[in-house]
């Protein structure tokens, strides 16, 4: 019998030779949605210190330890007031329907927490249904108009997002129906392209006075938020404070997106790990710690990421895939009347199955989150996805109080970077906590 | 006479704005006049009522910013963003405008008297621009919808990446950017032109002007997406 020889190139694996099949096939770089697949230095690299001899904790589930979480105080005169740390980030109706965007609403709203419009504007579900309404500012302007930056509760100027910094965006054609070709003032079924860059202003200084128009419109009452793409974080989220932002929002390399080139994904930005730090940093080295928030985005996934981010530095964080996941991507089934439907075949389909599917820029989700078809769409039942995310979201937040109970703290707040430590050598540098059972910390003085 | 006065010498932008926001449509405020901008930015901004706001001088960037229904006059030259994002009403510089001179907006109409610069009408999405003078390079980028009248000459990159909108110009045009193209001015087009200008009160011939539009090849990411071997 002839012995068949299974080497694998490290350098040309079977991945590297798909991906080059396919570009020899096609001569078009990969469009794919969702967040980087490669593994990078992560917060489960990142590991707790409870109390014990020399700590004291918080008695389990029944002490009380306050979630409460504040957003905006710098100059916004109605800042943000939520109950739970743990916010929806920016999704646009679009990439999802009208539909997921009103039970991201109802999740978010039941919770005391805020969700964030996308590029694409406000639709009236999401407004309807969100006690408390991000409304993003990005390069496109599509759809943004003073009468919702006034429905708004914060607005937030996006310059740019984890999977794509310096990107810009993209909605392929067979998203744009009619509704969503309207609130762009697009054609129909055009492939759509957002732009990388603000129309009205180009760099720092500009911002300063970009920021104070938006001041100026909304009568200094909301606050307005700087959302960056992780790259040069240290100095951007300083130019950010020095801009003015309330708030800063940066989104790691493992942000998700609905639709871009595979090669940016994987390839620009840096983790969220690293990026955190940066801007704790950053906010350190000119004292606004506290004056100015900052809100963490990219790759959180439990209650266990949300008490590291916290305990980082973060006040608050953000989640897009997560909460995506937890309406039902990736399911094998989507639910109708009660009674779970499986979606296999239609991953099959897209040339996929569940749990391995990126395919939000087709519009064909088989579970109908990441769909603008009027079929697909019906597949997520709002009341249903709602009460999916409030449950998630309430896990995340029982999770963080456990963890925050164990360290002794009454308020998650209370979190601090001297909680953790680091499993591996490079996420001791990212995170800037020494590895476990050392005091060391790479690449500080005297380390 | 004016119903309402300001001096920003003495008064700060923000009780302008303020006071603007809180006049309401049926207010009996029909004409405010603000002296001294001495280009002061965000000047009239956000404004949500049919009143004719009349500045006397220059002023810096964002002037009438996001504007809905009011009809904003700067007896001067404007910063960068003059009538950005507007949604309807007019705005006319009778002086020169910076940058991004109606960038995204919407509708309603903006008049430049005198020459625009970079970027004018980037991204505009449905209003019209009338521009008495001449536009500098990558203007109407990316624009969406609307209509674009120029009557002097164009730079580089003009109508880079258009959508919908339709560019006239009259004078030279250094170079278009990609997907725009000339296209022959039909009757609709004359019509237009016309009644821009009238609404702008410049007298041109309209036969003058020449027409641009998208040439429609970049509204798909891949023509041959399919062409595997």
């Amino acid at each position: 019998m002839t012995r068949i020889q299974k080497e694998e190139s490290a350098g040309f694996d079977r991945q590297t030779i798909d991906y080059i099949q396919r570009a020899a096939a096609t001569g078009l770089y990969e469009i794919r949605g969702l967040g980087s697949k490669r593994r990078v230095p992560n917060f489960d690299d990142l590991l707790f210190l409870a109390a014990s001899l020399s700590r004291y904790p918080l008695e389990g589930y029944r002490e009380r330890c306050t979630t409460r979480t504040l957003l905006g105080t710098r100059y916004a005169s109605k800042p943000i007031e939520l109950a739970i740390p743990i916010t929806i980030a920016g999704m646009s109706f679009g990439a999802l329907s009208a539909r997921v965007k009103d039970a991201l609403g109802r999740a978010a709203t039941e919770v005391g927490t805020s969700t964030t419009t996308g590029d694409g504007g406000m639709t009236m579900e999401e407004r309807a249904s969100s006690k408390t309404l991000i409304y993003q500012c990005l390069p496109s302007r599509y759809g943004f108009n003073p009468d919702d930056v006034r429905r708004a509760d914060a607005i937030e100027i996006v310059i740019g997002q984890g999977a794509k910094p310096g990107g810009g965006g993209m909605l392929l054609g067979q998203k744009v129906n009619p509704r969503v070709a309207g609130m762009r003032t697009l054609p129909e079924g055009v492939d759509q392209r957002s732009a990388s860059r603000h129309p009205d202003w180009t760099g720092p200084d500009d911002l300063v006075i970009k920021i104070n128009e938006l001041r100026e419109i909304t009568d200094w009452e909301k606050p307005i938020y700087v959302k960056v793409g992780a790259t040069r974080v240290f100095n951007d989220v300083k130019l950010a404070v020095h801009a003015g932002a309330d708030v800063i929002v940066v989104d790691g390399m493992q942000g998700g997106t609905a639709a871009t080139q595979t090669v940016f994904i994987e390839n620009v930005g840096i983790p969220t790990l690293a990026a955190l730090r940066q801007a704790v940093d950053a906010l350190d080295d000119l004292n606004m710690r506290g004056t100015v928030q900052l809100i963490i985005s990219g790759g959180i996934r439990s209650g266990a990421d949300v008490a590291k981010a916290l305990a980082m530095g973060a006040d608050a964080v953000a989640l897009g895939q997560g909460v995506m996941i937890a309406l039902g991507c990736n399911s094998d089934t989507y639910i109708a009347k009660g009674q779970h439907i499986s979606a296999v075949d239609d991953y099959a389909k897209l040339g996929t199955a569940p749990g391995f599917c990126h395919h939000c820029h087709t519009g064909q989700c088989p579970v109908g989150v990441t769909t603008q078809d009027a079929v697909l769409e019906q597949r997520l039942e709002p009341e249903v996805g709602a009460k999916r995310l409030r449950n998630y979201l309430k896990t995340l937040n029982m999770e963080l109080t456990t963890i925050a109970r164990a360290c002794g703290k009454q308020d998650v707040h209370h979190l601090e970077k001297e909680d953790l430590v680091a499993l591996t050598v490079e996420a001791a540098a990212m995170a800037g906590v020494p590895l476990a059972g050392t005091s060391w910390i790479p690449g500080r003085q005297g380390s | 006479m004016a119903d309402l006065s300001f001096d920003l010498a003495t008064q700060s932008v923000r009780e302008l704005n303020g006071t603007l926001h809180r006049t309401p449509h049926d207010s009996p405020v029909r004409r405010v006049v603000i002296d001294h901008p001495d280009g002061a930015h965000s000047i009239a901004v956000g404004l949500n009522a049919p009143i004719s706001v009349e500045i006397n001088g220059h002023v810096g960037y964002y002037v009438a910013g996001m504007n809905k229904h009011a009809h904003v006059t700067v007896n001067g030259n404007a910063g960068p963003g003059a009538a950005e994002n507007m949604m309807s009403g007019r705005v006319h510089v009778r002086g020169f405008a910076s940058t991004a001179a109606g960038a995204s907006a919407h509708g309603g109409l903006l008049v430049i008297d005198g020459d625009a610069s970079l970027r004018c009408g980037i991204s505009l999405k449905g209003a019209d621009i009338v521009v008495g003078g001449s536009v500098g390079s990558f203007s109407a980028f990316m624009a969406q919808a609307g209509r674009i009248v120029i009557c002097g000459d164009a730079e580089d990159a003009l109508g880079d990446s258009l959508y919908e909108a339709v560019i006239y110009v009259r004078g030279n045009v250094r170079s278009l950017g990609a997907d725009a193209r000339f296209e022959p001015m039909g009757p609709k087009d004359l019509e237009a032109v016309a009644g821009l200008l009238a609404a702008a009160g410049l007298k041109h011939p309209p036969a003058e002007f020449r027409r641009i539009a998208s040439a429609k090849s970049l509204y798909h990411w891949h023509a041959d997406a399919n062409q595997e071997y």
